[in-house]
């Protein structure tokens, strides 16, 4: 019914577009990756491997690279179990307020990035709101181990541990991996909570019935008929929360602080004050490289769900 | 053999009617022979289609006349819904030819050709009043403004759709929004009219006042009618010819009465109607199939016959059977089964050995035990068995 | 709506809803709160409430041009990722070409991709190209990181619209062009409206592609970011409460025309759903 000319004037535009602005920039990302920047501050053409030689021998690199999937991890695991809940709560037991519900989620998601990072700083600062609460509550000594354990886990210098016996406030809750994932957590939180509100509710509810029928209690209904069904959409909201988590670099700015350092600042860096636009394309191009490959497993992974 | 049953081999119905059709048509010209011939709309030659590995339409030729009200009847997957679209311009065929008045059809773009199409979703533009929607194929093809008003208005009133001129098509229920389809392709005065399984979603007695209306407005039209469908008592209420589709071959192109009462095939006379298919074994001038046996005419062999169910009659018993009446069958057997139908009972009868026929009687009263039952030879067809595939 | 299954003990799970929600509010509230505190950010709770840092906003040149430049960008922005994603969207739904799914891969991409690599490798595309970075290159940017977004909504659009409609056009003696113009674009009326809402929101808010693309205008992102490298400025307060409003009434605008085109029996499907049941 669509004639040649119908077909080639849907699709050359876009694709002429996403070649130009896409395909040819990532190829540009590619070559810089293998110059190098000279001694005054320019940058020479020469092809070589000299910067993945230094991403593999410095291991800062690999350091923080292993940081931010930690931290990309935890996001993920968090922001998964704040979700799952959520949307098992508004698809099974809300039926009156479910619209308005559904609408409270999705709210803070399109609220501005920058506003709710800012809004975090407000709250985990020292003179902020969490500790305004626990001074209030006198509630901290118990939580200055869980500090050391926290930055025992993401390799914080120990120059960065605080310690204090009295009460003091929680310096570690702001300027911390910690405030780095509780504000992204924050983030993607709606971000998970979609495509597993939308596969729970594509279960038929007469497979549930069925299983009740034949005598499964709510719990092993539930592991084996919802829970399974589910992950396509987890699935999905958990490589949405990874993939971005991982690329972040402004929250580390925000309320990471030092220790807080995620790759993507690294990359920032290279291409503002420490100028060396080859590593920081380097390294741009193996998060790359990271990032399709996890797409890539994660759809057949999808696709494999969604057909079984 | 009696000289008479050579008289009664031959059908004991006429012909109906002076229109005799031909139906397979190979090379030859598309004017049929006929008294007095209407003229050829379209022709269909060797059209073919499949999509993939699999073959829809395989070798479809039809000769359609002028004025004429033709069904295309079959199951789904037969193929009827692909020939449709082919004729409307949807799809391209293969292979083959359609021709329109002496001009390629097939390769014109749909929006080229004098033919409208009432889809079987209605596709009522919803965001265009009825009004906006009837008058939307005057307006593309350019017809002087102040005639489209008039034109309108009386293709609304031909579907009885008047007072709806300015509604929104949501607030129209599925029936009216079909009159509108009807309206909106009418008014272009196409040459031809394809109309797919047009009255499916409607129930059933809004169905059979549709159809009603639906050949009687063909009829004052004048227009040829190409409808669809999977349903074959509409076709045999509304056609003027049918064309049984199967499995994307033309099983048999004849009038309903003509496919009703001496179909080709045993699927022709199964699919139409009911009918009882006898397996007979033909033997100087005898035609057996198990406990029944009649006269007729042909060389012996296995044949096979339909015989359908309203053709079988109760003996009366006080009846003096005369002289074996050759053209008369007769047999007994054992009431199985008996269902209530209103004016007529069918009735289950269970000859032994597992052969079991159906006769529809009209009022016989409730029946049991062994009866006996006729027929009359002529009224077994003889048909073929077994298609292409 | 699906029916409501009910089990034996939903009481734990909406205390825990109840929780969640706190937490996805508490940022927000702090933010409204703390723009009417006195003390700016400093204090819980605030001391002392003012409208001076409302007030302060209005004063701001600095600021309000940033916020022009951001309503100029997004408008570019919404203009590029249609123009390109509606073309795109018909091709994923029609056309049948080889190297489809790469291609459908490749429009969709920049949706899932970190800000970061789609801002870098456009600010080497345009060096090489010998452009300087502005607001020129920001739009560009933007357009192509939201082209993604025009094509998923635009496309979920077509396929609830039925195609007999077009045949049908094309029946009655209407050609292709006609048929796009009188038919499909009216059609697909709701689904451009939502997707221009949600572009413009998106560009209005975005940061990381801009970050690298910014050249001496700001955007107001960027203005923010500036200004909260700085220090805390209680402004910032004020400025984003009222971004939030803004979007919020986008937002649910937006909603609600995706609301009013959706049968009642199907779940209401946001764009980044149904990017992310056709993503894979």
């Amino acid at each position: 019914m669509y004639s040649r000319a119908y077909k080639s004037g849907v699709t050359i535009p876009p694709l002429l577009w996403v070649v130009v602005f896409l395909l040819v920039p990532y190829s540009i990302l590619f070559c810089y990756s293998f110059w190098s920047v000279n001694s005054f501050q320019v940058i020479v053409h020469s092809w070589s491997f000299a910067n993945y030689v230094e991403l593999l021998h410095q291991p800062m690199y690999f350091d923080t690279f292993l940081r931010s999937v930690r931290i990309a991890a935890s996001v993920t695991l968090f922001s998964l179990l704040l979700g799952y809940p959520v949307a098992y709560y508004l698809s099974f037991h809300s039926a009156k307020r479910r619209e308005l519900l559904y609408q409270l989620v999705i709210i803070p998601l399109w609220a501005s990035y920058l506003v709710r990072g800012y809004a975090w700083k407000t709250i985990l600062g020292t003179d902020g709101v969490l500790n305004g609460i626990l001074g209030f509550l006198h509630i901290t000594s118990g939580l200055t181990s869980l500090q050391n354990t926290l930055n025992n886990f993401f390799a914080v210098h120990p120059a960065m541990h605080s310690w204090h016996a009295s009460f003091v406030p929680l310096s570690f809750l702001l300027y911390s991996p910690f405030a780095v994932i509780l504000m992204l957590t924050h983030i993607y939180t709606p971000f998970t909570f979609l495509p597993i509100y939308a596969s729970l509710e594509h279960i038929p509810r007469d497979l549930l019935e069925a299983s009740h029928d034949l005598g499964a209690s709510p719990w092993l209904t539930f592991r084996r008929v919802i829970l399974p069904l589910s992950l396509p959409g987890v699935v999905a909201g958990a490589t949405f929360a990874f993939v971005l988590t991982l690329g972040d670099f402004l929250a580390p700015l925000l309320v990471g602080g030092p220790s807080g350092i995620m790759i993507s600042n690294i990359v920032a860096s290279e291409f503002g004050a420490a100028y060396n636009w080859p590593l920081g394309a380097a390294i741009s191009l193996c998060m790359l490289l990271v990032i399709v490959a996890l797409l890539f497993f994660t759809e057949k992974l999808e696709r494999r769900l969604a057909a079984s | 053999m009696p000289p008479g049953s050579f008289v009664l081999a031959r059908s004991a119905f006429p012909a109906s009617g002076s229109r005799r059709r031909s139906t397979h048509l190979a090379e030859s010209s598309p004017a049929p022979e006929s008294p007095s011939p209407p003229s050829t709309l379209l022709t269909i030659r060797n059209v073919e289609k499949g999509f993939g590995a699999r073959k829809v339409l395989r070798g479809i030729s039809l000769d359609i006349a002028s004025g004429e009200f033709i069904t295309i009847l079959g199951e789904s997957g037969s193929g009827k819904t692909t020939l449709l679209r082919i004729i409307a311009g949807f799809e391209r065929a293969d292979r083959g030819e359609i021709w329109m008045e002496g001009k390629r059809l097939d390769v014109t773009p749909p929006y080229r050709r004098p033919v409208n199409t009432v889809f079987q979703s209605y596709a009522i533009f919803p965001h265009l009043s009825v009004f906006n929607n009837v008058a939307y194929g005057l307006r593309a093809a350019g017809a002087p403004k102040h005639e489209i008003p008039e034109r309108v208005i009386r293709a609304l009133e031909m579907v009885k759709m008047y007072e709806f001129a300015q509604a929104a098509p949501s607030r129209l229920s599925g029936g009216q929004q079909q009159r509108v389809a009807l309206a909106r392709a009418l008014v272009n005065r196409p040459r031809l009219l394809l109309l797919d399984e047009p009255l499916s979603a409607l129930d059933a007695n809004l169905r059979r006042q549709m159809q009603v209306e639906l050949k009687s407005l063909q009829r004052e039209v004048g227009i040829t009618f190409i409808f669809v469908t999977h349903d074959q008592e509409e076709a045999m209420a509304l056609s003027d010819r049918i064309a049984l589709l199967r499995a994307g071959h033309l099983e048999q192109v004849a009038t309903p009465r003509d496919i009703y009462y001496r179909p080709e095939t045993a699927y022709a006379a199964q699919f139409i109607g009911q009918t009882n298919l006898l397996r007979a074994e033909m033997r100087d001038g005898i035609a057996t199939s198990g406990a029944v046996s009649w006269h007729t005419f042909g060389p012996p062999g296995k044949v096979v016959f339909s015989l359908r169910p309203d053709h079988i009659r109760l003996v009366v018993p006080a009846r003096v059977p005369s002289q074996a009446d050759v053209s008369l069958a007769r047999f007994k057997g054992r009431v199985a089964n008996q269902s209530f139908g209103g004016s007529s009972d069918l009735v289950e009868i269970d000859l032994g050995n597992s052969q079991i026929l159906r006769a529809r009687l009209a009022n016989p009263g409730v029946l049991s035990g062994d009866r006996e039952f006729e027929f009359s030879s002529a009224d077994a067809v003889r048909v073929r068995e077994g298609g292409d595939d | 709506m699906t029916q409501p299954f009910r089990e034996s003990r939903p009481r734990i799970l909406l205390v825990y809803t109840a929780l969640v929600f706190a937490f996805l509010y508490l940022p927000i509230l702090t933010l409204v709160v703390y723009s009417f505190s006195g003390s700016g950010s400093g204090g819980f709770p605030p001391s002392t409430w003012t409208l001076s840092w409302y007030a302060q906003l209005f004063g701001d040149s600095d600021l309000w041009n940033s916020v022009l430049n951001s309503f100029l960008v997004a408008i570019a922005a919404v203009l590029i990722a249609i123009t390109l994603g509606l073309p795109a969207a018909l091709a994923l739904d029609r056309a049948e070409f080889p190297g489809k799914a790469l291609f459908r891969r490749l429009v969709l991409l920049p949706l899932i991709l970190p800000g970061i690599i789609t801002g870098l490798s456009l600010l080497m595309f345009f060096v090489s190209a010998g452009m300087h970075t502005s607001l020129l290159t920001v739009t560009l940017g933007h357009g192509t990181a939201l082209i993604s977004v025009a094509t998923t909504e635009i496309f979920a659009g077509l396929q609830k619209f039925d195609r007999r409609q077009e045949e049908a056009s094309l029946d009655l003696g209407a050609n292709h062009w006609m048929t796009f113009w009188r038919i499909t674009l009216p059609n697909l009326r709701v689904s451009l409206i939502a997707a221009a809402l949600l572009i413009f929101t998106l560009s209005f808010d975005e940061i990381a592609v801009s970050f690298f693309l910014i050249g001496s205008d700001n955007t107001l992102p960027i203005e923010i970011w500036s200004r909260l490298r700085r220090g805390i400025t209680p402004e910032i307060n004020a400025i984003s409460t009222l971004i939030l409003v803004f979007s919020f009434i986008l937002i649910f605008v937006w909603y609600r025309l995706r609301t009013r085109a959706e049968s009642p029996e199907e779940p209401s499907a946001s764009m980044l759903q149904s990017t992310l049941e056709g993503a894979s």
